[in-house]
């Protein structure tokens, strides 16, 4: 056993509200520079919808991630030979415009422009040629899907559904969806480490943050391809890759990351958890599916009470306080304990350490028809007209009654977060159902005690299991949802100048400024 | 012996091997960020594969096979003492040679007509191609002109390179060349001095150690076994990362 501790995290999507203020914090703290506007370490895409980079779930487009290949793994588009061999040319690398062209606007003009009939405009302008341009894509457009059922209808996930069941999909999709924000996941097996031919990128030993070092990168554009998530982004000016960093200044003094900081529907949630490094090649090499890989690296993750654990852990130089917080790590209780949370597409094999908490809110919701003519007549006629006949309808008759008969496929949510395993995700879900259920009967009153006992005995859930997790993800204040340990000073890991001092250069902290070459 | 040809084959050699090791070397230590392929795949990406693949491999050919005539030049006059082998050797690496010339051609063109790609343009990334660019045709002639070149580079040249290295120039057979090959001579020379002032480094980073590598990197700051060592001496200790 090899015990190593991992920072890891867990984003409630219940919460999302969508704001995008955790992509606001991390743009200005990071990636405001010349040749990284269009990166979004942090972005939070709409589901179902196609994401950014445009589909980047698919791929048969992109050849990202691990292949299971007989008792062992490969990546898919990179590693040692495909690498080697595209080097000159990456038949795999997604292009500026698969993101989007960074723009501006030429706002000058409305003050500057001379006298005329027609208003002044201000036009949009390429950030990469300066020149006028007309803009075709921008940072979210598929932002609640942009009154187009085209995002919806592309979204990779659906493609192993069956028409009916895309069809019931397209009825909801009018009224309901999702948001999956998005940053690194800090994979236990990164793709883009595996595939980086300079040696740039490494995961650090100590908290198992995901970094590329900037003055070794040389531009080989691997990473870009093999990260199945599309993390790593290709800075087209400094020719260097870049990607999140999980604010590891912030983390190194136990401050939470900016995105999670900012987090306005309180929705993420870090800390530390322990796991056992030994299993990690196993855990994807030995699967004997993709699904399989869910519940193998839930078994690596390692329980920080047992003794034999904290010894084992001690041994390989993991701090007391580091232990201390894996155990009160609000992750672990989500991931493990709880069973709560799973892993973004696991079928990638990256074995990623950030986790979802499946959103409900679409699953429990049915469409049922309604008269709604009495509140249209009540509408004045002029300003506004409501035609609908339908009710988005999120009453419970029987327990779990709506997730058995979901309109929105459960075999949607299995794509995301279990392989298409829906066994998994519907154990989730009947657990968060449980819940509610359960909270339902404290505080409204109009469910029986009954009910919501045997709804939390379905689901094998303690009474002191049901609070706690009610707890952690209603109440839970700033201490409870971050749990980190601040780094050790004597074994501090890249110490850094302030990082308000790296403002406006790639922000790593480089003691010269990071000038692209000739 | 000239004055023109000492510079040209005696003092040029010497000054750009200088500025090559030296140039190079404080180059990637000083500013290392700056050591990169800068590859502009990213904004254009079509024509780049009609250019740099063929391109690269060209250049990788021809490469090599000036190296293996510079260091094994028996072998290689062995090799060509049959004479199919010489027609076979000749006619590959002129084919190499016009592999690379229409791949060069195609990177130039892209480099001056791609709008986005010309903002990632700098003067001497034009200056360098033009250079090879030159280098490969005046090579190109020398080999339609002056044929079996295989031969004659192993049986001439390569004893004017290896005096070169060994600090004893003797340039009387250079000097009796024709003008078109001294050119080439000369050429090779000035794009070994543009070394550490142009793109040409990420030639010297190429990533070879990447195929002996494991494929997970993970780097401590410290070793973690000796983190909960009291006796561990915290003042003498390099991060891995650096």
């Amino acid at each position: 056993m090899d015990i190593k501790s991992q920072i890891s995290m867990v984003f409630h999507l219940d919460k999302c509200i969508g704001c995008h203020t955790c992509s606001i914090a991390c743009k200005n703290i990071w990636t405001d520079r010349k040749g990284a506007e269009y990166m979004w370490w942090n972005n939070v895409e709409t589901k179902p919808g196609t994401g950014y980079p445009g589909k980047w779930e698919d791929q048969d487009i992109y050849h990202g991630g691990w292949q299971r290949d007989g008792s062992s793994i490969k990546l898919r588009g990179a590693g040692k030979g495909k690498g080697l061999a595209n080097i000159f040319h990456n038949p795999k690398l997604p292009m500026i415009d698969d993101y989007y062209e960074p723009f501006t606007y030429k706002y000058l003009d409305l003050i500057e422009a001379p006298e005329s009939d027609d208003q002044p405009t201000a036009r949009p302008i390429s950030l990469i040629t300066g020149k006028p341009m007309d803009i075709k894509m921008g940072p979210n457009w598929d932002d609640d899907l942009s009154g187009t059922p085209d995002y919806a209808r592309n979204d990779v996930n659906l493609k192993k559904l069956s028409p009916t069941e895309q069809q019931a999909m397209f009825q909801l999709e009018q009224m309901a969806f999702f948001y999956l924000p998005r940053i690194c996941n800090h994979c236990l097996n990164p793709a883009c480490v595996a595939s980086c031919p300079s040696g740039a990128i490494y995961k650090r030993g100590e908290d198992g943050v995901v970094l590329i070092n900037q003055d070794v990168c040389k531009g080989w554009r691997m990473c870009v391809t093999a990260c199945p998530y599309k993390k790593t982004y290709y800075n087209w000016h400094t020719g260097k890759s870049e990607k999140c960093i999980l604010c590891y200044p912030r983390i190194e003094s136990g401050l939470a990351p900016a995105c999670m900081h900012s987090c306005v529907g309180r929705i993420r949630y870090l800390g530390v958890m322990l796991y056992d490094a030994d299993q990690i090649h196993s855990a994807v090499a030995g699967a004997g599916s993709d699904a399989e890989i869910v519940q193998r690296q839930k078994d690596m993750i390692l329980d920080p009470f047992d003794p034999a654990i904290i010894q084992a852990a001690k041994d390989n130089g993991i701090a007391d306080s580091t232990i201390k917080a894996a155990q009160e790590s609000p992750t672990y209780k989500f991931v493990k304990e709880w069973d709560l949370a799973l892993p973004l597409h696991p079928e990638y094999g990256t074995l990623p350490m950030l986790f979802y908490v499946p959103p409900m809110l679409p699953v429990m919701a049915s469409v049922s028809s309604a008269d709604n003519s009495e509140q249209a007549k009540k509408m004045d006629p002029k300003s506004k007209f409501w035609d609908d006949n339908w009710l988005y309808d999120t009453s419970t008759k029987d327990i779990f009654g709506s997730i058995e008969d979901a309109r929105f496929p459960l075999e949607y949510m299995a794509n995301l977060f279990s392989a298409g395993d829906v066994g998994i995700v519907k154990a989730v879900i009947k657990k968060l159902m449980a819940i509610r259920i359960y909270r339902r009967w404290k505080t409204v009153g109009d469910i029986s005690e009954q009910k919501a006992m045997a709804a939390l005995k379905e689901v094998n859930f303690s009474v002191k299991e049901v609070e706690e997790s009610y707890y952690l993800t209603s109440l839970a204040k700033f201490g409870d949802r971050f749990v980190i340990p601040p780094a050790h000073r004597e074994q501090a890991i890249e110490m850094l100048e302030f990082t308000g001092d790296a403002k406006g250069s790639v922000g790593f902290g480089t003691k010269r400024k990071p000038e692209r070459g000739s | 012996m000239n004055v023109l040809d000492s510079f040209l084959f005696i003092a040029l050699p010497y000054v750009a091997l200088l500025i090559f090791f030296i140039g190079t070397i404080v180059r990637y230590r000083a500013t290392k960020f700056s050591v990169s392929s800068l590859s502009s795949q990213f904004l254009e990406s079509k024509s780049l594969f009609w250019g740099s693949v063929p391109f690269h491999f060209g250049i990788i050919i021809l490469f090599f096979g000036h190296l293996i005539g510079f260091l094994f030049p028996d072998t290689v006059l062995a090799f060509n003492s049959e004479p199919v082998r010489l027609l076979i050797i000749e006619i590959s690496a002129f084919i190499a040679g016009l592999v690379l010339l229409f791949g060069l051609c195609m990177l130039l063109y892209r480099r001056l007509s791609n709008e986005r790609v010309a903002v990632v343009t700098t003067k001497m990334d034009i200056f360098v191609e033009l250079l090879i660019l030159a280098e490969v045709v005046i090579g190109l002639l020398v080999a339609y002109n002056y044929q079996w070149g295989s031969s004659w580079f192993a049986a001439v040249l390569t004893p004017y390179l290896w005096s070169i290295f060994f600090l004893q120039p003797e340039i009387e057979a250079v000097s009796a060349m024709p003008w078109l090959l001294k050119a080439h001579v000369v050429g090779a020379y000035l794009i070994v001095a543009l070394f550490p002032f142009s793109r040409l480094v990420h030639v010297l980073v190429a990533p070879l150690h990447y195929i002996a590598r494991p494929y997970q990197r993970v780097l401590w700051n410290w070793g973690r076994k000796e983190v909960r060592n009291p006796s561990t001496k915290w003042t003498q200790h390099r991060p891995e990362n650096t």
